[in-house]
This record gives C-alpha cells, structure tokens and sequence, in this order.
C-alpha cells in the first residue's frame, strides 16, 4: 500500500515525535518526514517550567538522540518548517524552498502563546516560556530578578512562580480570574493549593487585571487594577493559541484549532491529521469537541495516528491526565471535570495530601490530586477502564484501596 | 563511569555507559533504549519507567521511596519484588555492571 510520497509530518515536538517513532516501531517502511520549526532535536517540554531553569549545564530535554532518526531512516529537518499546505497536489512548501509530496500529512504543529494584550509588553525583562530558548533565556533572567511578577495563575505561571522563588526573588501571581487554576481545578481544592503558594512565600493576587508594564527600556514596575508592583522581571502565562494557520490557509476547516473527527482525521480532508496542541477532536470524556493541552494527549494522539497510517486504525479515547509539579505541591488531574460536577473533597491521613474526586450523576468522572501520586494512578486504572465508582465507594476508603481490591478480583477470575 | 545492561523482555540486551549521578531512566532515553516511556520525564508522576532489578544487585540499589513504592502497584507490568521506578535510581560506580529487565509493557 506504501507509495514513495510517505507520510510528512509538520512539527517536531512530543506529538510529531510520537507520529514518527509510532510508525516505525508498528512497522511502516514508506518515507517519514518531519518539518521542524526549532533549531533542537525534539525535547520535552514540561521540564522546561518545572526544573529545567535550575540545572547548572543546561537541561537535558531530548527527547531521543540524534542517532535514533537516521537508525530509522526519518528524515528529520531541523530549523525548515512548513509554510504552504496545498491539499490538492498533496504537497507543502518548507521554509528553505523545498517542495515534499505526502501521502499522508500530519499537522503537530502546537500551539502559541497568547500575547499579553498591555501597553509595555514589549520592554526587555518581559519573558513568555514556550520553547527550550525561552526557557533558558528566563533561566538567565532568574540569575539576577530580585521582584518578580508572574501574570497568569495557570500550570505555567505557578511553576515558574515556584522556580523564581527557589532562586531567591520576591514573587507576586497576578491572576485575573478570582482563583488560581481557574480553568484547570475545581473551586474546592483550590483555596488548599493556594495556601500553600502562600504559606511558600508567594503572593497571591487574584481578581487582579494588569494594566501596563512601565520602565525605560526594561520593565520596572506592573500596574494592576490594585495598584503597582515593582518588578525587574515579568514572566507571563495567559494561555496558549492553536497553530492552525497553515491549515486554515489551506482551506481546511479550524475551529480554535484543527478540527478533526474520532480517528483524528481532518473533516474536510482525511489525509491530513492533526494531532496534540493544535487539534480539536471529539473524546469519550467529553461533550462536544476538545482541545487538550497536555504531554499525555500529544503522545497518546501521535502514537494513534501512526498506528492508523500503519494499517490499524482505531478511535481516540485515551483518559485525559496532566500534572504540575509547583514547588513543593504536586498536582495530578485525571478525567475531565465540568462545572456542574459535584465534588467531594477527602484529605488523606497524611496533611501534605488531598484528593478532589468530582462526580456526574453519582458517577466518578475525573479525580484532581495534590502530593499523592497513587491514588492519581489508582484513578487513572479505574477511569480507564470505565468502572463505576460512586461517591457512596469512597466512603472511608481510598481510590488505591477500591483499585487493588478490583485487580485482586481480576487476578482471581 | 558506570555501564548498566537493559535486558529486553525478548532477551536482546542494550549496554549504556552513563556519568555517575545520572539517573537511570535518563540513561535509557539518552541512550534510545526501547521500552522505557517516561511520559512525565523523571517527576515520578506516571510510572511508565518502570523496571526490574537484577536479584543479585537488588539490595545495592536499595528499596523504593514511600512515594514510588505506592506508585509501583500501579505499573501497566505485573509488580515483583525488585521493581523500581528507573526515574527515581541514581547511578553510582558501585552500580558498575546492573542488570535491569524491562517490563512486556509501560502504558
């Protein structure tokens, strides 16, 4: 079925990597491609937030070495993205002027940050982190940053709130929702998770808006509808925008991001993907269409889509996670919640320990964890599986318990 | 500078040198080392590095922490005795010559 076009995948990030290792490892021999914005091999990106500022050489993010694509005949081409898609003579035009043919065509191409929408948003000292340069850029920042303003209570914002005060800056989160996390947790647990930023140091102001930044040249200070923070470092986390322009040049249909059905295939085109970031697909945990910012989705989708081209399709259902590391809070999602989920909120024996379990009609449909890494895997086995847990399961036990207890019975029968 | 062999569950064996200190799944993903998924990238947050030591060094590389012992009833392999998180063992050159098994599966 193989025919010298091949599969071209545009974007070298986790979810383009996983199309590409996904296709050789399922046995696919036809010509693999992949089109990379960055000058790196494909690196991880949640290190970046989380640690990837404090380690002394540099972070070592790759996501494989160098040798692993030429052993597998991908042809990988750094620093040359995609600029023109035309579906029709099923070929794109890359940045250095080369034309490539598919057969099949995969857009992992990720999502931008959301641009900070205030007067001085331009002055130096005003960093966004997205790829492994910004994130040594801000590394670089931190040598020095003595007031730090961290606009966004998001994933992002807290992580990087954490890092800058590890490294010994004054921090202040400036988020203009009236809780952290406001998008990503639900409303109980989050007065636990920001008493502890609190407790660590960090000052926390929601319901704040940023006006403007001020300074002459570098930023010095942060107007917000509460007043003014001194600041000599800014870093920013407002959310992120799909990178779908290529396909709505194409003529593709977009919708917030690339909107493709269950197998991930474009509505108006099935042989192009998309997959990670950029694409808005439909999902079992879901109602309607999604866009999921997550390693989880970027992995599990690639790994789907190279299968599929590999000659074994399926549906996309994997259960949604994500975690956060934010200093010392670890925080683990599994599931999608919605705001009319109930929630019950147990702490364990051990004070450092939370769990959030939200349910939809007496149903358990997605577990939110702070510290406590195995009841977030006992979620995720039980969730996965689609066995039933209701709010009156957990009384007095644990997720861990009611999953060892439903593995023995496995084992058994 | 410690070498450490991952046996696959096939029996083909992967030889990977790595600087004392490195943690061991960084080794094996450095090193393209097949079967080890580290989707979270050493935060002991998904238990997809998991692997079996060796018996004969199981005691050199010590037990699991509280943390990771929790995680590791809920690896996609079956838990044995010397199961770790390979994201959580640091190489050492008294670690010169381990043998890890990697598990049928991760995820």
């Amino acid at each position: 079925m193989t025919s010298p076009a091949g599969v071209v995948v545009v974007g070298g990030g986790q979810a383009g990597f996983s199309v590409v290792s996904t296709l050789r490892a399922s046995g696919y021999d036809g010509p693999v491609t992949v089109c990379a914005a960055e000058p790196h091999l494909p690196y991880q990106r949640p290190p970046l937030s989380k640690k990837a500022h404090t380690e002394p050489d540099g972070p070592r993010v790759e996501l494989v070495p160098e040798s692993f694509y030429g052993e597998r005949d991908i042809d990988l081409r750094l620093g040359d993205d995609v600029i023109a898609l035309d579906t029709a003579a099923r070929t794109v035009l890359t940045r250095a002027g080369t034309r490539l043919s598919y057969d099949h065509l995969v857009l992992a191409t990720g999502a931008d940050n959301r641009r900070l929408p205030v007067p001085g948003a331009e002055l130096s000292g005003v960093h966004a982190l997205r790829s492994l340069d910004d994130a040594l850029t801000i590394g670089r920042a931190l040598e020095t940053a003595r007031d730090v303003v961290v606009v966004g209570g998001g994933f992002i914002g807290l992580e990087l709130a954490r890092v800058a005060l590890a490294r010994g800056a004054r921090v202040t989160v400036v988020e203009l929702a009236d809780r952290l996390l406001s998008r990503a947790v639900s409303p109980e647990l989050e007065p636990r998770l920001r008493e502890r930023h609190e407790r660590a140091g960090v000052r926390v102001l929601t319901g704040t808006a940023v006006q403007a930044l001020e300074g002459t040249g570098r930023v010095e200070r942060v107007v917000t509808s509460h007043g003014v923070l001194p600041a000599d470092l800014v870093v920013y986390g407002i959310g992120a925008v799909p990178r779908d322009e290529l396909a709505r040049e194409a003529g593709l249909e977009v919708a917030d991001g690339v909107v493709v059905d269950e197998q991930l295939r474009s509505v108006t085109d099935p042989r192009v993907s998309a997959v990670g970031d950029c694409a808005r697909h439909p999902h079992p945990h879901a109602e309607g269409l999604v866009r999921l910012e997550s390693v989880q989705n970027a992995i599990d989708q690639g790994a789907l889509v190279g299968r599929r081209i590999a000659g074994s399709p399926a549906a996309y259902e994997s259960l949604p996670w994500f975690w956060s590391d934010q200093g010392d809070v670890k925080l683990q999602i599994a599931g999608l919640r919605s705001a009319s989920d109930d929630v019950l909120l147990v702490p364990d024996e051990s004070p450092e320990r939370l769990a959030a379990y939200a349910f939809r009609a007496d149903r358990l449909v997605a577990v939110e964890t702070l510290n406590w890494p195995a009841e977030h895997l006992a979620a995720r086995r039980l969730l996965e599986r689609h066995t039933p847990v209701s709010a009156a399961d957990l009384a007095g036990t644990t997720l861990r318990a009611l999953a060892r207890a439903r593995r023995t019975a496995e084992v058994r029968t | 500078m410690p070498t450490v062999i991952f046996r696959s569950p096939d029996g083909t064996e992967r030889k990977v040198t790595a600087e004392s200190g490195t943690v061991l799944m960084q080794a094996a993903v450095s090193n393209g080392v097949e079967g080890i998924v580290a989707e979270c990238g050493g935060n002991a947050s998904c238990a997809t590095c998991h692997v079996y030591v060796a018996e004969d060094r199981s005691e050199l590389v010590g037990p699991p922490g509280n943390v990771e012992d929790e995680m590791l009833d809920f690896t996609a392999a079956e838990r044995r005795p010397t199961s770790r998180l390979s994201c959580q063992i640091q190489l050492s050159d008294a670690l010169d010559g381990l043998v890890v098994h990697v598990p049928e599966e991760q995820v």
